[in-house]
């Protein structure tokens, strides 16, 4: 089930206003909390509360036999602080590019020593997933260890002073890809999907989602906890210090990123896509960009219609290639969009 | 003559960037300067503590300054924490962002040696009024100008220009009137009661 | 022209100008002001005909810095503590291949546990590498020595690494003449690769070596490496010539002359170990200082010389190696066999604990009183309370177990 209410603002947190059965588990007061408060993260960081849903939900789905292997980045480190720790789960947390191994180590260890109802859930930010942590990840999905690899998608390399990440998105200033000269920051034609990339190694379930709808995040990681052997998911999370957006906004933009097109979100077992989340009226991704000042530069003086024109086209690729629209003639009654259209990459 | 300071204030306030600044303004001046953060790896709102020396010898050292000749407190909130005071020079000054008074100030546990002096600013309210926003940093360090001499206003302001300069005049402009502001308001408030001794 | 800078962007400038074809970086604390500073100048076209490649991981850019130079390109990097590792398998290939690829490294410790800070232990692991290792004491120097190693470099068909402390020397503003562009290409003659891969005149570079030539190949590395002295002396003292600034060289002794005990240190601790040695001069204490500015190759000779005679020597050591004592000084005493000084190795600033004057000053003091053992490997400033309450704890439960 998608769910088709919107949150809104604090006091619908976990979706509250809907009916119990449908709320999300972060509206229960008992719900466990993997990562409690306390911890260093900036305000309204997409990423600490990304990182505390999808934990609880696993954990929950595993009955708190559950461990958690770590890659180097924002969320390890604003959760432990030496002396503190943030963490209720057993949690690891080796160097930057290789959680991917370490959780498949882990895996291994567990079966081989007869204790494989514990659970092993690994998580990075992009920098460790698509960069840096790629090899290791491409070996666990290949060899199909019974791992969940949880990515947090802020589009950067946030921990060390917001450097641009193969995730960053086209025209996004970073501190390496500043709008200076004639630049118009992050360059077309660059950065891949690992979504996509998961997909390619056929593994039995991939997924996107968003902290816009963390009752559909929950319900994802609940659907991979019930699977075993290689699963992804990859969530966009808003990050007011690099993104440059109110901190008090993280929920609204990542909407707008799925609400224009520009992140799709969907599911896919075996190499196929085989759900959607549909949008009902798309947005501009001009709405999307204006309130995160990584994209200044684009409405600076006369602007950049050009450059916010193909940021369009993107978005409407993506609507095109998902099936994103609602109402779109050519997406079956189902709900199952069709075969995915090949991506051109673009220029401004 | 040297100057050692010591700034405290939280992630997201510009405390490296003033401690910057304050070496670009001692250099324009044609003294030695240093500005070293304190190399945290901290989240907005998070303590952060920056250094700067000021000497009119060449300056070899690049360990931190562990006995401040002043310091720099932009966020009060900090002034709970003990290690803001500490190794503070006996004849030592320190510069508070803040809208209460020195005596305000010590009733709520500000503790200062014998010899030791305090002023406040009300940066924060003055960067509201100037930039829209609670950036306290260029205002303290008009308060710093004025109230040591050790940096005129007129270097100060020209490390604000050169420092902003990419960021458009708008902003330099604004920053310019808040450090003088400050400038002014602690020049006035020592022409009339010279500074507050504790 | 003199400027206040930071020392990240004043490295960057410098290397701007000594004109690098490719530069492959990743990012990593505390080297992340320098490459967002070189992408700046490669973006706003202030560096012509730079490739600036924002690669996938360190791995990655020491790789590409390989692939460059073998293709004839002036190659930079930089990097750091864990960064510096993940490119561990790519450094000895660089110097075998013998490609003169330049790297800052802006030292941090190596985890875990995890940590950003400054110390030594990132460059002394790649101690036997086979790249030259230069230490910056000061941002001018810093600036200096990559101008000064891209020569090294391209004269030696060797790669350089040139260390600066992370945070304390990256992150620190302080004045700084980055060298002028004219002055840069006087000095720094465009890139003469000695081989390359050019189709008119193929070579094949990198193939395997069996029992037959491996030893005479590595002879002749380690050969290259020794000559590496001359040409480090040389070109600080062309340096010199043409910049009119000390800067770089093997060793740095300062008021060693009838000192009752020296310190030895490398980085930014030798500008605070100066200002204690003029205070304790000054109170009457003879100590001086012997700054190493080239840790590899090792100057042996340059070292015996200064402290042969000396009682007393105190290594700051800003690694250890765990299980056997030091690195540096390792190094020093194998520069002093036979003779009577007395070493005393000592740990200092490890994990970003600054090395203070006072505690330098204490350390001297403390050595002069005979409180410092010369035996063993001694850890001033640690908190000695924390750590034996942990050992008696570990003792308790192995008691326990029993
Ligand atoms: C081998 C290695 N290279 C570089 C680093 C420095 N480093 C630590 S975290 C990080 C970026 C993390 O980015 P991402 O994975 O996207 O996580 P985020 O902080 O954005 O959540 C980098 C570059 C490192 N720790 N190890
Ligand atoms: S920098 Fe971004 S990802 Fe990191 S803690 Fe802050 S908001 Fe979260
Ligand atoms: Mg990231």
């Amino acid at each position: 089930m998608t769910t088709t209410l919107y949150q809104i603002g604090t006091f619908a947190a976990g979706n509250r206003l809907l009916a119990p059965e449908q709320r999300a588990v972060q509206s229960s007061t008992e719900r466990g909390n993997a990562i409690t408060s306390g911890h260093r993260a900036c305000r309204g960081c997409g990423e600490a509360l990304a990182a505390r849903v999808v934990l609880d939900a696993a954990s929950r789905a595993s009955s708190g036999r559950m461990v958690t292997v770590n890659a180097t980045g924002c969320l390890e480190v604003f959760s432990t602080p030496y002396p503190e720790s943030a963490w209720q789960v057993p949690w690891l947390h080796s160097l930057f590019g290789n959680a991917a191994a370490v959780a498949s180590g882990v895996s291994a260890a567990l079966r081989a020593t007869g204790r494989d109802d514990i659970r092993v859930v690994a998580q990075a930010g992009d920098g460790g997933t698509v960069d840096i942590g790629m090899g290791c990840l491409s070996g666990m999905f290949e060899r199909n260890d019974d791992v969940l690899f949880v990515c947090y998608d802020n589009q950067g390399y946030m921990n060390t002073g917001v450097q641009r990440s193969g995730a960053t998105p086209p025209a996004a200033s970073t501190a390496t890809t500043r709008p200076v000269g004639t630049s118009v920051g992050n360059a077309f034609g660059t950065g891949k999907s690992l979504p996509l990339i998961a997909m390619a190694h056929e593994i039995p379930y991939v997924a996107t989602a968003t902290v816009a709808d963390l009752h559909d995040l929950e319900a994802k990681v609940v659907t991979a906890m019930s699977m075993h052997g290689a699963r992804y998911i990859h969530v966009l999370v808003p990050c007011p210090l690099g993104w440059g957006s109110a901190s008090a906004e993280t929920i609204r933009v990542a909407r707008l990123a799925v609400q224009s097109g520009l992140f799709p979100v969907f599911e896919a077992r075996e190499g196929a896509v085989t759900a959607a989340m549909t949008i009902r009226a798309q947005v501009p991704v001009e709405d999307y960009l204006r309130p995160q000042t990584r994209f200044d530069h684009l409405f600076r003086g006369d602007g950049r219609p050009d450059v916010v024109a193909a940021l369009q086209e993107r978005a409407d690729r993506n609507i095109a290639r998902f099936g994103l629209l609602a109402e779109q003639p050519d997406n079956p009654p189902d709900g199952r969009p069709q075969d995915p259209a090949p991506l051109e990459k673009e220029t401004p | 003559m040297t100057l050692d300071v010591r700034i405290h204030g939280r992630g997201g306030q510009g405390v490296v960037t003033a401690a910057e600044l304050l070496s670009l303004a001692a250099f324009d001046q044609g003294l030695h300067a240093q500005a070293l953060p304190s190399f945290g790896s901290e989240r907005t709102g998070a303590p952060v503590v920056a250094f700067c020396r000021i000497d009119e010898q060449p300056i070899r050292a690049h360990d931190p300054v562990d006995a401040p000749d002043l310091v720099v407190v932009q966020d009060p909130t900090l002034l709970h924490d003990a290690d803001v005071l500490l190794g503070l020079a006996e004849d030592g000054l320190v510069i508070v962002n803040s809208s209460r008074s020195v005596a305000e100030l010590e009733t709520a546990g500000l503790r200062l040696g014998p010899g030791q002096r305090a002023l406040t600013v009300p940066a924060t309210d003055l960067a509201r009024e100037h930039l829209g926003r609670a950036m306290p940093n260029t205002a303290l360090l008009g308060a710093v100008a004025a109230a040591t001499g050790v940096v005129s206003l007129h270097a100060v302001r020209r490390a604000i220009a050169e420092r902003f300069d990419s960021r458009g005049r708008l902003l330099v402009a604004a920053n310019l009137r808040l450090a003088e502001d400050a400038h002014d308001m602690v020049i006035a408030t020592q022409e009339a009661h010279g500074a507050e001794t504790a | 022209m003199l400027r206040q800078l930071e020392g990240s962007r004043a490295v960057a400038e410098t290397v701007a100008r000594c004109r690098p074809a490719v530069v492959a970086a990743y990012p990593i604390s505390p080297q992340t002001h320098i490459v967002e500073a070189l992408a700046d100048l490669v973006t706003a076209g202030e560096l012509a005909s730079c490739e600036y490649l924002m690669v996938e991981s360190e791995f990655g850019a020491m790789s590409a810095c390989i692939g460059a130079s073998a293709a004839g390109a002036r190659a930079y990097t930089a990097s750091a503590s864990q960064g510096l590792l993940f490119m561990a398998e790519a450094l000895p290939n660089a110097s075998g291949l013998s490609l003169p690829i330049v790297m800052t490294v802006a030292n941090r410790a190596l985890g875990a546990p995890i940590n950003i800070w400054n110390d030594h232990s990132d460059a002394l692991s790649q101690r036997d590498a086979g790249w030259v290792q230069l230490f910056a004491a000061s941002n001018q120097e810093a600036v200096d020595l990559h101008v000064q190693a891209f020569a090294l470099a391209e004269r030696l068909s060797l790669p350089v690494m040139v260390n600066m402390d992370g945070f304390v020397l990256t992150h620190a503003m302080e004045e700084v003449d980055v060298p002028e562009q004219d002055d840069v290409d006087a000095f720094l003659p465009p890139f003469q690769p000695r081989q390359w891969l050019d189709p008119d005149d193929p070579v094949t570079i990198g193939a395997m070596v069996g029992p037959g030539a491996f030893t005479e190949v590595k002879y002749l590395m380690a050969d290259r490496q020794i000559r590496a002295l001359d040409t480090v002396t040389e070109v600080a003292a062309e340096f010199r010539a043409a910049f009119g600034r000390d800067s770089g060289g093997l060793v740095r002794p300062y008021r060693t002359d009838d000192a009752e005990v020296v310190l030895v240190a490398m980085g930014s601790t030798l500008g605070s170990a100066t200002d204690v040695v003029d205070d304790l001069r000054a109170e009457g204490v003879a100590v001086g200082l012997l700054g190493i500015g080239c840790y590899r190759p090792w100057p042996y000779d340059e070292v015996r010389a200064v402290l042969g005679g000396v009682p007393r020597v105190v290594v700051v050591n800003r690694a250890i190696a765990v299980g056997a004592g030091s690195v540096l000084g390792r190094d020093v005493r194998l520069s002093l066999p036979g003779g009577t000084t007395v070493v005393h190795d000592v740990v200092l600033g490890l994990g970003g604990r600054p090395v203070t004057r006072a505690g330098l000053r204490e350390l001297v003091l403390d050595v002069l009183a005979g409180q410092v053992p010369d035996e063993t490997l001694h850890f001033a400033d640690l908190d000695r309370e924390a750590v034996h309450r942990e050992l008696a704890r570990e003792a308790a439960l192995e008691e326990a177990a029993r």
